[in-house]
């Protein structure tokens, strides 16, 4: 992006000025790079364009915002590192962080330990706001979502006998597919077969054989984006012609570049769909587009980015301080706010309550199939 | 039945892979008496090499697919001896551990390396061969499975000629009996180590490619997983034993397999692992390794 100089020198300026007032610090830590590093990608991208609005509105409280971000690369046990960072050396008021539950787990305690409030923009699993009541978070949770498609997989899909295959060392994958299974037999379906994978695994012909044996409707694999790939692959490759279907790990771009046409006719649950015709919506994909260019195409995670934002500058500005207590009982009574994920209410749990949307694909593209209300 | 033969295939064409990687342990340690732990990182390093390749020629042709093939074997070649001529060999004659725990520094090295260079993100591996499904009653055979199983016995086939009808193979095995006697006798001992290390890393650089196209999501830190199984699998099949460590592959492979077909998937690893102690417990020196006392 080109700009003039007299802009820049203006530009320069104001920063100037700014600096002089102190800044409203808000740390980030996000998977920017390494096996989920999408997830990171979409979120900052989604935080950072929120954050611009901000200040070019004005800023809250009379100032600017400032984010700080640190990068986990996906790995285990940097995400506490990068918490404990941005909370001691650079003074951050509130945390944002992070889309996978697993990771989100591992800074929550630290944040609860420095009272820092943290919004997660869209870890799923339940424990994560269990921490402490510094946690909080503005998409939907597990239970809902493994509800939706377990209700989805009996009335749509018309599955009788699903299996499911899950990644034991994730705590997302984990939980959705407890909660799935849990719904769905309750109901009267039949699990009958379910297999477990690691972390990082690339080779999923053994328990697809397994699988192929058991004969049935549908996989559901609660897992993330490479693994939902390469798991596609595998299976259309042993001859498995049955839907798969998953939760909003399977969000990325990566998912459809590794598993191609093994996609086709499989389907997932997820918190936004930027083919949602609905104005805010639209009005979202356009600022996003304007921002990182026309080919970058905002999903769920760039827009529960980009609310997890406005939640937190809402909450501040209502708390008049950003006092870490002050903050969160402004957080905690956060009602009735309007983003482009749909209507964030904060409930006991520190939790959001919003619709799901699902989404099919069908030769090679996603589609918009429905919405399902909490 | 049927599903039994699956696992079977799925499980020997996983092994291929380990073993090809395997191979360049033990040739490695068969000749100097060291583990390279940087040689996970040459697998990384060939199927990245293979990646940038796969762009330059059509994608699902056989020529192509060959041609990134040797391609990254040559790559990975001149790498394994760049690592050695620079590395190792300035360490020669000291203490093996000193090697040892420098060959741990070039895998990080390597490892980050690659972050750097090639970014951290995971790549799609391109289709550089062509690929098919053929249906046997029940049991499918996908071309890449018979693809990887193929390569990887011609190589092994290759490399066992190598080393037993070529002059460079006698004077390989010739150093690995006794270095100081193959120099008094006329073996250039830097030679044949270059060589080792050229063979072993374009074998690594081969399973690298082959397990791209099995699985075709590549990043950095892609070799640590397969380079430990095939560590595992060269001391199973008895370290510095070249059918050995193939053999291993294969056993290793298939158990894993089978493993993470059963209910126990979620123990596949720490089961595979379990068995490996347990037959190191009965034969110390592995399937097909000779024990010999250390020579003090």
């Amino acid at each position: 992006m080109k700009l003039p100089a007299r802009f820049l020198l203006a530009l320069a300026a104001a920063t100037a000025a700014l600096t002089a007032q102190e800044t409203i610090k808000i740390g980030e830590y996000a998977s920017l790079t390494g096996k989920e590093a999408s997830f990171g990608q979409q979120s900052h991208k989604g935080l950072t364009l929120a954050i611009e609005e901000i200040n070019a509105a004005g800023g809250a409280l009379g100032r600017k915002l400032e984010l700080f971000t640190e990068d986990n690369q996906t790995k285990p046990g940097e995400s506490a590192t990068a918490a404990k960072k941005l909370i001691s050396r650079n003074k951050v008021v509130a945390l944002i962080g992070e889309v996978a539950s697993g990771r989100s787990l591992e800074a929550a305690p630290i944040a609860q330990a420095a009272k820092i409030p943290m919004i997660a923009p869209a870890a799923t699993n339940p424990k994560v706001t269990q921490t402490g009541n510094y946690i909080f978070r503005v998409c939907f949770i597990d239970p809902f979502q493994g509800t939706v498609m377990a209700k989805f997989a009996q009335n749509d899909l018309k599955a009788k006998r699903v299996a499911i295959l899950s990644s034991v060392s994730n705590a997302y994958s984990v939980g959705l597919a407890k909660f799935f299974k849990e719904t769905f037999v309750a109901n009267g379906g039949l699990v009958v077969s379910e297999k477990n994978f690691s972390e990082g695994d690339k080779d999923f012909r053994a328990q697809l054989t397994a699988v192929k044996a058991a004969n049935v409707d549908a996989i559901f694999v609660p897992s993330y984006y490479t693994e939902a790939a390469l798991i596609a692959r595998q299976a259309r490759d042993l001859g498995l012609t049955v839907p798969l279907f998953g939760g909003d790990g399977w969000v990325a771009d990566q998912l459809l570049e590794i598993g191609g046409d093994a996609l086709n006719g499989c389907y997932y649950s997820t918190h936004f769909s930027p083919e949602n015709q609905e104005p805010v919506v639209q009005a979202f994909v356009k600022k996003f587009k304007a921002r990182w260019g026309a080919n970058e195409n905002p999903d769920a995670f760039a827009a529960l980015g980009y609310d997890a934002a406005f939640v937190l500058v809402d909450a501040i500005k209502r708390a008049g301080t950003t006092d870490g207590p002050k903050l969160r009982d402004a957080l905690a009574a956060t009602k009735n706010f309007a983003g482009v994920t749909g209507v964030t209410n904060i409930d006991a749990n520190r939790d959001a309550s919003k619709p799901a949307a699902i989404i099919a694909i069908k030769g090679g593209k996603l589609e918009f199939l429905k919405t399902v209300a909490p | 039945m049927s599903e039994f033969l699956q696992q079977l295939l799925n499980g020997l064409s996983l092994g291929a892979i380990y073993a090809l990687i395997a191979l360049g342990y033990t040739m490695v340690y068969g000749v100097l008496r060291f583990i390279n732990f940087a040689h996970s990182e040459v697998f990384m390093v060939g199927a990245f090499i293979g990646y940038y390749l796969g762009k330059l020629v059509p994608e699902g042709t056989l020529w192509g697919g060959l041609l990134v093939l040797a391609g990254a074997m040559i790559g990975c070649a001149i790498l394994g001896i760049l690592v050695e001529r620079i590395v190792y060999r300035p360490l020669r004659g000291g203490p093996t551990i000193n090697v040892l725990i420098t060959a741990i520094g070039v895998s990080l090295l390597l490892q980050y390396t690659g972050q750097i260079v090639f970014g951290a993100a995971p790549r799609t591996f391109p289709p550089i061969f062509p690929s098919a499904n053929f249906h046997l009653g029940t049991l499918t055979i996908s071309s890449n499975q018979l693809f990887v199983i193929g390569v990887a016995v011609a190589l092994m086939i290759g490399l066992q000629l190598i080393v037993f009808k070529t002059k460079i193979g006698t004077a390989m095995r010739a150093v690995s009996l006794n270095p100081k006697a193959a120099q008094l006798v006329g073996v250039n001992n830097n030679v044949v180590i270059s060589f080792t290390f050229g063979l072993g890393s374009a074998l690594a650089a081969a399973g690298g490619i082959l397990y791209a196209l099995n699985y075709p999501s590549i990043d950095p830190l892609m070799g640590v997983m397969p380079g430990l199984k095939a560590f595992v699998a060269a001391i199973l099949g008895g370290i510095g034993n070249i059918p050995g460590a193939a053999l291993g592959g294969l056993i290793l492979g298939t158990v894993e397999t089978f493993i993470g077909g059963s209910q126990f998937s979620t123990y596949k690893d720490a089961i595979a692992f379990a068995i490996l102690i347990v037959i190191l417990l009965f034969k110390p020196a592995g399937l097909l390794g000779k024990f010999t006392a250390e020579k003090v």
